[in-house]
């Protein structure tokens, strides 16, 4: 499956909610996303794209929206 | 005489602002005067342990030798290896010194001949580079980088804390003329607001109300008013003197070309806890969300030991909080404090899980939102009133009246 669509399920899977028309909405501001949930997308995309994403590599400005969590994943997959 | 200890009198400032001239001057042209900057800083390091402190200045020179040997140790053995043990061994050594400092007092008379101003915040940032050179997000980590990121003059003693990676970038490069201008003029406004902050607001509830109504306090014993004047004053103080005190490393770093992290954000404006511990001493609950919360959340589910998320957060929580009253002291009331925050947030969480299934039938406008605030804001005095160690010295102690 394609990186953007896992990442959405994944966020979706989170949040309940979809994010695939609101790519620059800031999960965190928003209270959609906190530190447990980041630490299960972080699990997923071990699970799901056998990336390995260590909790330092998380930084919350650089993942803060959909797109950027996607473009994110991609740089390390 | 001036008083060396960082930010203590304003004469303080003017033989620092004066010493920083020539750094402003290079920063301003675009250049960064790495000796003299160096030099100034080791300067105002020492002056900080003469006199009567000698002792701990021999105890940070042992300390710094001993993290740096650890440190590149472990930076050298992770090029090529990548065991859990040596890892675990590595951040344990790291945080060895700062526990014989702070168990001593539990079990000795005399404080340890270890402790140090500053040894806590320096522990963050040496611990926070094994752990990231564990992960990998730390590559290289040379000698001079290390110790210059552990002994940042402007933040030695109480912090803010940093991040290793965040000011070696900022290090690296000079800012545009415009950038440091602005940087200026934020410095300029910090300074400010720390002086009314510390020595203005700080000095009347600490120093003016505080004694007087601790005095009523204990001459009236128990629960009594003058004990709720205690808790509002002291957090007050609380709020005022270490937000000031932020206020002023932040400025002096910006002066010296370095962005360090702001420690408060409006906190007594928080509506919830977990909103609360955004913005108060946020340097310190950013590190603790991120090395202690993250990990053990990270461990438990990796490894699957609790299946449900929502007790996978609580006993994280409780763990993190402990950790945290541990870290300010071994004593009843930091403890409670701890064992406080976290039974308080994993009961707002509750809160917030309901709130989320019932938004339908809750009322949300600005009433409530003051409510939550109000609440938020009782909730943390309360917490500090713990913290305050004075309720130790109301109910404990047989030395008042």
């Amino acid at each position: 499956m394609a990186i953007d669509t896992t990442v959405l399920n994944i966020l979706q899977d989170l949040t309940g909610e979809d994010f695939s028309a609101r790519g620059d909405e800031n999960l965190f501001d928003a209270g959609l996303l906190d530190s447990m949930d980041t630490v299960q997308l972080l699990l997923a995309l071990q699970d799901e794209l056998s990336i390995n994403v260590p909790v330092s590599e998380f930084d919350r400005s650089e993942w803060e929206t959909p797109n950027k969590i996607i473009a994110k994943v991609a740089s390390l997959s | 005489m001036i008083d060396w200890q960082p930010y203590a009198n304003p004469q303080y400032f003017v033989v620092l602002l004066a010493a920083l001239v020539p750094l402003i001057i290079g920063l301003y042209h675009g250049r960064r005067l790495h000796i003299y900057e160096t030099l100034a800083s080791l300067l105002f390091i020492v002056m900080m342990f003469t006199g009567t402190k000698w002792h701990e200045g021999f105890a940070l020179i042992g300390y710094v030798v001993f993290q740096v040997a650890l440190v590149q140790g472990y930076a050298r053995y992770r090029q090529t290896h990548n065991g859990t043990a040596v890892f675990v061994l590595a951040v344990l050594a790291s945080i060895a010194p700062l526990a014989v400092v702070k168990l001593t007092p539990a079990i000795a008379v005399h404080p340890s001949i270890l402790g140090f101003l500053g040894i806590s915040y320096l522990t963050f940032k040496s611990v926070q580079c094994v752990m990231e050179l564990r992960d990998g997000t730390i590559k290289r980590l040379p000698a001079l980088s290390f110790l210059r990121f552990l002994l940042f003059m402007p933040t030695i003693s109480s912090g803010p804390i940093d991040r290793y990676r965040r000011f070696e970038a900022d290090y690296a490069q000079v800012p545009t003329q415009a950038a440091y201008v602005e940087m200026l003029g934020r410095a300029l406004r910090y300074l400010f607001t720390g002086f009314v902050y510390k020595y203005l607001l700080g000095y009347v509830f600490g120093t003016l109300l505080l004694p007087q109504v601790a005095h009523a306090a204990l001459v009236r014993g128990g629960l009594s008013w003058p004990l709720v004047g205690y808790m509002y004053t002291y957090s007050m103080y609380l709020f005022f003197d270490f937000a000031g005190y932020s206020l002023f490393a932040v400025a002096i770093s910006l002066v010296m070309g370095i962005d360090t992290p702001m420690n408060f954000n409006r906190p007594f404006l928080a509506g919830n806890i977990k909103d609360f511990w955004n913005r108060w001493h946020m340097s310190l609950s950013f590190w603790f969300r991120d090395f202690v919360f993250m990990r053990v959340t990270f461990f438990i589910m990796k490894h699957k030991l609790i299946k449900n998320r929502i007790r996978v957060s609580q006993v994280a929580y409780l763990i993190n909080f402990l950790v945290m009253g541990f870290w300010h002291g071994v004593t009843w009331y930091y403890i409670v404090y701890g064992l406080f925050h976290a039974g308080a947030i994993i009961i707002n969480d509750l809160w917030l899980r309901y709130k989320k299934r019932h938004k339908a039938q809750l009322p949300h406008n600005r009433w409530t939102q003051a409510l939550a605030i109000f609440i938020t804001f009782n909730v943390v005095c309360f917490s500090f009133l713990i913290f305050s160690g004075f309720l130790d010295q109301l109910w404990f102690s047989p030395m008042h009246h």
